[in-house]
């Protein structure tokens, strides 16, 4: 029950918190054949939003054309409660599957967060302010003593947490995270989560999340949109769990 | 050891081309290696032959300018069908080079000429003219200045696409201009290298130096020793030998690359 009050206190939550984001009529046609159809959403900040689907239902393909990565008709828009004031540009943290690199790739953590957030060349002697700075950010998530270790000698969990710190560097308005959990053991499945819900409250965050885990997306989402091809139900854990499309599609997995 | 070699002007112009060229192909090759475009370089080196036919062809005079213009063009196209198909760049890549290899040998042996070109498939140090050393140079800064102001978005766009585009960096742009600039060098370096040597220019001194880097600096820094190291001593080396110098060069970073490549094993155990 307090459960309940609980998710329809978030739900409502764009009166009170700083912003909300609208996902306007998203569709994405890759030739012939029609992978997105129609998808509008409605995300508010400090509140989760878990995409679930089955393969090849279009989850990862809405996370591209949200990011602007492909064509796609629809658009987003990005709204200041306080003041009302719509907007098309926002700022947007992201999280991808996996990154190109491999086990002896001669690139340390500063090296790799340091391409993304500066200009200041990586093959130059490391830059004394630009290092704290990574240093800092590295340590919202703990893992500030990988700052020199190569990147492909890391554990799954620790660059998943280098990935977070890098898609919260600058701040944005909405974060997405694409299937964070491949590659990760079971307890850094549950520790990403913990950490995504602790950054989503602490700093009012949009997110975003990608995801097959349906017991932890229970336990955190605050809305879950089920997807194939177009948007089949989206409510709260409860309603989309009950829902009719829900069992046809995860028939036999218990949540 | 005195320095009589230096008494010869295309002793000098060949030492100053390796010292120039040298920084310029184990800085990119830096990037082709962490791309895994090795193969890219070695078919643009390939469709050289096809840059020198077309320029002959629309009778241009300057056949470094049709043949660095054909490399762009080459490159520009090999990556936007590469961007739109799923194949895999290998195959794509294969294609290209062998119809612009093909086209090249067909086009040039028309007038009944092609042993005048033959010369391109190995190349001569020694044949380099002053105002190739120029060209170079200007090379050389074009490079630098590109690896400062780029190198970031580059690598960061091959770390994930969509992750550098969060961030606001056009990815696809600069891996453009990064083709185009491979391509350019290769076309002022193959009339002197040659087109089966250039490509190890690019990639042994990058891949040595990754053996036992472990981070980007090192990686760098390592890459353009080695290069210019093996460049200047393989000059020297044919000069006293009278072995071919590009062969005598690679050769050096061939042993470079093996004994790299057990020290990392070593160090690493």
């Amino acid at each position: 029950m307090s459960e309940h009050a609980h998710k329809l206190n978030s739900h409502d939550s764009c009166e009170k918190h700083c912003h909300c984001i609208k996902v306007n009529n998203i569709s994405v046609t890759f030739g012939k054949q029609k992978v997105l159809d129609d998808i509008s959403l409605h995300m508010h900040c400090g509140e989760l939003t878990v995409l679930i689907g089955q393969n090849g239902a279009g989850k990862s393909t809405l996370l591209r054309a949200l990011l602007g990565e492909i064509p796609h008709e629809g658009n987003i828009e990005f709204k200041e409660t306080k003041t009302g004031n719509i907007s098309h540009v926002m700022k947007i943290g992201y999280v991808p599957q996996s990154l190109n690199i491999e086990r002896d790739i001669p690139m340390t953590v500063y090296d790799l967060f340091a391409s993304f957030i500066s200009r200041y060349p990586i093959w130059l002697p490391k830059n004394r302010r630009l290092y704290d700075k990574i240093r800092e950010q590295l340590r919202i998530f703990s893992v500030e003593d990988c700052i020199d270790r190569q990147v492909g000698k890391l554990s799954g969990g620790q660059l998943q947490r280098v990935m977070l710190s890098i898609a919260i560097t600058p701040m944005p308005d909405l974060l997405i995270l694409d299937e964070p959990v491949s590659g990760i053991d079971e307890n850094g499945v549950r520790d990403f989560y913990r950490l995504v819900n602790e950054m989503k409250e602490r700093n009012g965050l949009a997110v975003l999340l990608v995801s097959h885990d349906l017991e932890l997306v229970r336990k955190y989402a605050d809305k879950v949109v089920l997807i194939d091809n177009k948007i089949l139900c989206k409510g709260t854990p409860d309603e989309v769990y009950g829902d009719e499309n829900f069992k046809r599609i995860f028939g036999g997995i218990k949540a | 050891m005195t320095l009589d070699f230096l008494q010869f002007a295309f002793m000098r112009n060949a030492l100053l081309a390796i010292v120039l060229s040298s920084p310029i192909f184990a800085v990119l090759g830096t990037m082709v290696v962490n791309k895994k475009m090795a193969f890219f370089s070695d078919a643009i080196g390939h469709s050289a032959l096809c840059g020198i036919a077309v320029g002959v062809l629309f009778g241009f005079t300057s056949r470094s300018l049709s043949m660095v213009l054909f490399a762009v063009l080459f490159s520009v196209l090999l990556s936007y069908v590469k961007d739109r198909t799923t194949y895999g760049a290998d195959t794509i890549i294969s294609v290209f080079a062998s119809v612009a290899m093909s086209l090249g040998l067909v086009l040039l042996s028309m007038g009944g000429s092609f042993n005048k070109y033959s010369s391109y498939l190995v190349g001569d140090i020694l044949s380099i003219t002053g105002t190739e050393v120029i060209f170079l140079a200007v090379c050389l800064v074009l490079v630098a200045a590109f690896w400062v102001f780029s190198y970031n978005r580059l690598c960061s766009d091959n770390l994930n696409r969509g992750l550098a585009g969060s961030k606001g960096i056009k990815g696809r742009v600069y891996d453009y201009v990064f083709s185009a600039f491979i391509a350019v060098v290769i076309m002022f370096s193959i009339r002197w290298i040659g087109i089966l040597l250039i490509n190890s220019l690019i990639i042994l001194p990058a891949a040595s130096s990754r053996n036992i880097s472990h981070n980007t600096r090192t990686y760098h820094l390592l890459s353009v020793i080695f290069s210019l190291v093996c460049g200047i001593a393989g000059l020297l080396l044919s000069y006293y030998t009278s072995a071919p110098s590009g062969p005598v060069i690679v050769l050096l970073l061939g042993i470079t690359f093996f004994v790299t490549f057990i020290a990392g094993k070593v160090i690493q155990d």
